[in-house]
């Protein structure tokens, strides 16, 4: 029985643990559902790409040198990457709350960065390996260069890591789930397929370039492809600002809603 | 009272010679609602304490702000000395509440769950032992590798009160823990918690059972819409309403004005006289007699924290409820 004689962990050790327990779960939570959190969009990112090599690679002009079925793998790999960054961390909120288990997290000494911090670490792990198989997958289609790497982990990086913050701020937002989905199909879904996945913008009129300039997921998808082609329609630092900035902009503004318990404690 | 022994977070502050809980002046606002109305209440180590109230007198409140669920409009609460607003990691690592919604994760198994739970207060696998002994204090043991979604009701319930005990606090609050459950649950329940409660733990107990409160709690706080109406021992409010309770079932009658003044309730057709001495009944039955009113059935007891309950917050148990039950 109980004798109260250790009733707190050291400040270190609940330090790392409170918050790695945390990520811990996030990360068991989608991998014990893995068939359909890793294994359904990899067929959906594959069947993109036989649809639309097949239907769009003899009309699209992309860069040159490049063949249209090579130009394709590194936007899906990218789009499949952010949607399913922000679908872990959004579905995983929105899910607890609407079943009331946000309670057990609620009700500990995590604090707000701890919090966020886990989320966030598990939908970027969720968003890399869902990107790294399409990308293992893809290799039987097409031999893809590597131009430089770096560019490829930050953009990686980055771009799962806007979205996983992202979802988080959806899932504090949303308290049903027709809100998650509004969100998702009024602006994930169409800024991902706007954003230069299946197309330079360069083939596009310049009144809709400009548009798609405004659109922070044609940074991070022209980017990502950079780092595979040496080429895109923008400078790769120029979308690493947008993008960084972008990141740090929302980061601020989920650790001030979470500080503020803003739809999680009233 | 045990040992407790600091560490490093609590920054060696001694915090065995403070109040459990220490509530002042809390008030709450949702709106234009003024739900709690300046509350005042101080806990002390190793108390088993029971808040009690109707639905709606502001008691979940008041613990949703002591779990930091809810800020408070004005005023502080504190678990064993640390502010659960400013100083919430050090006060929610002191403390274990049983929530009241039959709330679950169900990607997991019971045991993963328990031991999340102690790793969110940075306890890990030396945690284990505590882990089983509650799995096993609970009557969960044979469930621990069972997924949560497929636990009965009364297993999701152990489960819920087993998650808010795996980081050993020594507060812990429990929230309507045994409503919708059956005897034989609420029985075990009640061993393993008195069991914490003589270990020292502090307990914090709502209920709508009445006969719980009477039985496990030392002390009792009522409540009614918003403010704390009566807090004092148990057996001091029992005494205070000290005296008989004759109920008598009489049906749809008018009763003769000499009686009237000792009716301390009436519903129903059944009717409660609160009498200071057995003289007083044969004074009752008496007056009936003159007025030709038929006693239909009748009971002669003590007074109980339900009887203390009623005359205080006014409430009658629904129609259909079993006694000592308020809904």
């Amino acid at each position: 029985m109980s004798d109260l004689k250790s009733i707190g962990p050291s400040k270190s050790s609940m330090a790392l643990r409170g918050p790695w327990t945390l990520l811990k779960k996030e990360l068991l939570r989608f991998w014990r559902v893995a068939f359909q959190t890793v294994a359904a969009p990899v067929i959906t990112a594959l069947l993109y790409l036989l649809i639309f090599s097949h239907v769009l690679k003899s009309h699209v002009q992309v860069y040159d040198g490049v063949p249209y079925t090579a130009f394709l793998i590194p936007g899906l790999i990218m789009m499949s990457v952010l949607q399913n960054a922000f679908a872990n961390s959004s579905s995983s909120l929105i899910q607890s709350k609407v079943m009331g288990n946000i309670v057990f997290i609620l009700l500990t000494p995590l604090t707000h960065l701890q919090f966020f911090l886990a989320f966030l670490i598990a939908a970027i792990v969720r968003g890399l390996v869902v990107g790294l198989c399409i990308y293992l997958v893809a290799m039987w289609f097409v031999d893809l260069n590597i131009a430089n790497p770096w560019l490829i982990i930050v953009f990686a990086l980055l771009g799962s890591a806007l979205l996983g913050t992202l979802g988080i701020i959806a899932g504090i937002w949303a308290d049903r789930f027709d809100q998650m989905a509004a969100f998702q199909n009024f602006i994930i879904m169409p800024l991902s397929f706007l954003s230069g996945v299946f197309y330079s913008i360069h083939s596009l009129p310049p009144f809709w370039q400009k548009v798609s300039q405004l659109n922070p997921f044609f940074y991070m998808i022209d980017g990502f492809r950079y780092g595979f082609f040496g080429k895109g329609d923008v400078s790769p630092m120029i979308s690493l600002a947008i993008v960084g900035t972008a990141f740090l902009l929302l980061a601020l503004i989920t650790l001030k809603m979470l500080k503020s318990g803003y739809k999680l404690r009233s | 009272m045990p040992v407790i022994q600091t560490y490093s977070i609590f920054n060696r502050k001694s915090y065995l010679s403070q109040p459990a809980i220490k509530i002042s002046g809390v008030h709450k606002y949702f709106g234009a609602l003024h739900a709690l109305k300046g509350i005042d209440l101080t806990i002390e180590p190793g108390e088993f304490f029971a808040l009690l109230g109707p639905n709606g007198a502001g008691k979940s409140t008041l613990i949703n702000i002591l779990a930091g669920l809810i800020a408070p409009s004005s005023g502080n609460i504190s678990v064993m000395g640390f502010d659960v607003g400013s100083q919430y990691r050090q006060a929610r690592q002191l403390l274990g509440v049983v929530p009241q919604e039959l709330v679950f994760d169900p990607f997991f198994n019971v045991r993963e769950m328990l031991r999340f739970q102690a790793g969110y207060f940075g306890r890990g696998r030396e945690n284990d032992a505590w882990v089983d002994e509650i799995l096993e204090g609970l009557g969960l043991a044979d469930k621990a590798n069972t997924n949560m979604r497929r636990l009965s009701g009364g297993m999701k319930r152990r489960a819920l009160i087993a998650q808010a005990l795996a980081h050993k606090p020594p507060v812990i609050v429990l929230d309507e823990p045994t409503a919708g459950v059956d005897v034989e649950l609420r029985q075990m329940l009640w061993e393993f918690i008195k069991k914490l409660n003589r270990d020292g733990h502090t307990i914090i107990l709502t209920t709508h059972y009445l006969e719980e409160a009477e039985t496990l709690c030392s002390r009792v706080g009522m409540m009614k819409q918003g403010q704390i109406v009566a807090l004092d021992s148990t057996a001091n409010l029992l005494n205070k309403f000290s005296g008989k309770h004759l109920r008598l079932t009489l049906g749809n009658v008018v009763l003769p004005a000499n009686v009237q003044e000792l009716v301390r309730y009436a519903e129903n057709g059944v009717y409660t006289f609160a009498l200071e001495d057995m003289a007083q009944i044969e004074f009752v039955l008496s007056a009936l007699r003159t007025a030709s009113i038929k006693v239909l059935d009748m009971q002669l007891n003590e007074a109980d924290l339900e009887e203390v309950f009623l005359s205080l917050v006014g409430s009658t148990p629904q129609a259909g409820s079993s006694r000592g039950v308020l809904r």
